[in-house]
């Protein structure tokens, strides 16, 4: 069980919503100064705070050290967003816990010493506020934190102090994209302090329409002034995107149409599969089925196989190292297997 | 708008150039921009870039007292200095923000837009920062009611400040042991511990030790 393959509230359009608080220990220097002894001090101090803590949580967590964690492991958690990329940098002195509802990770040692996230299916910020405010104080009942009266949470770097929360919702918006209106969306986002990113974080593309909304601002707002920001602007998302289906239906009827059962012939019968078209093909297919055009499969099946369909994913299915040309052949297999057994539980029911 | 060079992608770096009222303009996109002169430093650029300019921005003004001191600030616990911030956009320890704060005031107000923190304070050991901030702010509103003779408002803050230290001395007079939540129990307790805790920095208890068996 993970967030990826649950329900959630407005799923037709949010993926998924996150928040992430930066926290570091006071009185050690922080990761990019620190010795190797006193990172692995922090990381008992946190694994103490969650596993053997007097206030506790109410789902068991294993805690990884990274070293430990095989590559292709590591890489998983990334593509499941449960991990950073920094903390798998870090593997040598990073470590994690991990909730056996693969919601609530602590990272520690990645840019600061901890970073907590709740991550949560569909559209629900405050949801995933609430959880991490509680797994906050938990480790806070045991580890001091280095926090100053005026700047609030100390961090490595200074887009984070304050509050050190991000909180991002993660949305497939192909229509909005399609009819060119992401940059204003964007341009209009900005002014109020939002960001938008691709879908695996900073720097990275909008493969497969998937954008990140996230507040840019972390030091003079309210924890929840800034979740109810972001959770106002999402809203309106929503409903734009919706709209603009609903346009796109309308005007370009058949030619839309078309368009989306072509993106499920080829995911039913392709032989290669590279990681852009695949995510292109399956963001078509997600909004076919959301809007009642293609036949109703669960999105949670789909996106957990867009989770599945990741590098890292395709080449632990096949259990062996794989080169670039044989991901893609591997991933267009599965696929196709994937989408066979999807049709059969249709016909069937 | 397409890349005035190639003609083929879209232009999405774009450049202005006024030189003695001469204005020229050039709109390219990003591989033909990386291949000239006039954009080697502009494109690509990540946030630590912008940091170290904003941070730098001060520094260039000379009606800024800080660009008479030539030796760059250092951070005297754990040695980083500020060149060292610029190249790597992090800072070094939690002092840091004390000994570049004067670099960090110019960032925050542009990334941030606030440079102070309104947002959830820490239960155990943000409490009392809080307190001594809201009471310095109290005991400066009350210097100046004085000075302009509003006296009535001096008084209400006095009480305000008044009550504000008292519920601060009786904490301290009934010390908790930190990580304890207590105020569940509504009869009255004696403390049971009376030791109290005199290194706050040690968080080791016998009872997780006996517990976790890190001996054997």
């Amino acid at each position: 069980m993970s967030w990826i393959n649950e329900n959630g509230p407005i799923k037709d359009v949010v993926l998924s919503s996150r928040t992430r608080l930066a926290r570091n220990v006071a009185r050690y220097p922080f990761p990019a100064a620190m010795q190797e002894k006193q990172a692995k001090e922090i990381a008992e101090k946190v694994r103490k705070s969650i596993q053997d803590g007097k206030s506790r949580l109410n789902t068991d967590f294993a805690f990884l050290y990274m070293k430990d964690v095989p590559v292709i492991e590591r890489q998983i958690l990334v593509e499941k967003h449960l991990a950073s990329q920094d903390l798998m940098q870090n593997y040598e002195v990073s470590a994690m816990a991990l909730d056996s509802a693969e919601k609530v990770t602590v990272m520690v040692n990645e840019e600061d010493h901890i970073r907590m996230q709740c991550i949560l299916p569909g559209f629900q910020l405050n949801k995933a506020w609430e959880i991490l405010d509680r797994v906050d104080d938990v480790v806070e009942s045991e580890v001091d934190y280095a926090f100053d009266k005026n700047f609030g949470y100390l961090t490595s770097c200074p887009t984070n102090v304050g509050t050190g929360l991000r909180s991002s919702v993660m949305m497939h918006l192909p229509a909005l994209t399609a009819n060119n209106q992401m940059n204003a969306i964007l341009q209009t986002i900005s002014k109020i302090g939002l960001t938008a990113r691709g879908i695996y974080g900073e720097g990275t593309e909008a493969l497969g329409n998937i954008y990140q909304i996230s507040n840019q601002i972390t030091l003079g707002s309210s924890e929840e002034d800034i979740i109810n920001n972001l959770t106002v602007a999402c809203r309106q998302i929503v409903e734009n995107e919706r709209m603009a289906r609903k346009a796109l239906l309308k005007f370009n009827g058949i030619q839309f149409r078309d368009a989306i059962w072509r993106s499920f012939g080829i995911l039913c019968h392709a032989r290669v599969l590279e990681l852009k078209e695949f995510m292109t093909l399956i963001s078509q297919v997600r909004m076919g089925i959301s809007m009642g055009i293609l036949p109703n499969i669960n999105t949670e099946v789909l996106d957990t196989l867009m989770t599945e369909g990741q590098p890292a994913g395709v080449r632990k299915k096949a259990g062996r190292q794989l080169d670039e040309m044989e991901v893609n052949i591997v991933r267009a297999d599965l696929i196709r297997k994937a989408m066979k057994e999807i049709i059969n539980k249709e016909t069937n029911s | 708008m397409l890349c005035q060079e190639c003609k083929q992608k879209p232009a999405t770096v774009h450049l202005v150039k006024i030189i003695n009222d001469h204005k020229t303009e050039l709109h390219l996109c990003e591989d033909c921009a990386r291949q000239r002169e006039d954009f080697m430093n502009i494109t690509p650029f990540s946030v630590n870039d912008l940091i170290a300019s904003f941070m730098d921005m001060g520094k260039e003004n000379p009606a800024n007292p800080a660009y008479e001191n030539p030796v760059p600030s250092k951070c005297a616990v754990c040695g980083m200095d500020y060149n060292q911030f610029r190249k790597i956009g992090r800072l070094g320890c939690q002092e840091c923000y004390k000994y570049f704060g004067e670099e960090l005031d110019p960032v925050l107000r542009r990334i941030q837009g606030s440079t102070v923190h309104t947002g959830k304070v820490p239960k155990r050991c943000g409490s009392d920062l809080v307190r001594e901030k809201q009471l310095a702010e109290w005991r400066a509103e009350l210097k100046k009611a004085i000075e302009v003779e509003a006296f009535e408002k001096a008084a209400e803050l006095r009480d305000k400040i008044k009550e504000l230290e008292q519920s601060g001395n009786e904490k301290q007079e009934n010390p908790k042991k930190p990580g304890t939540d207590t105020p569940e129990h509504p009869e009255k307790e004696k403390p049971k511990n009376p030791e109290k805790p005199e290194n706050p920095e040690k968080p080791e208890n016998p009872e997780a030790g006996q517990l976790g068996g890190s001996e054997q």
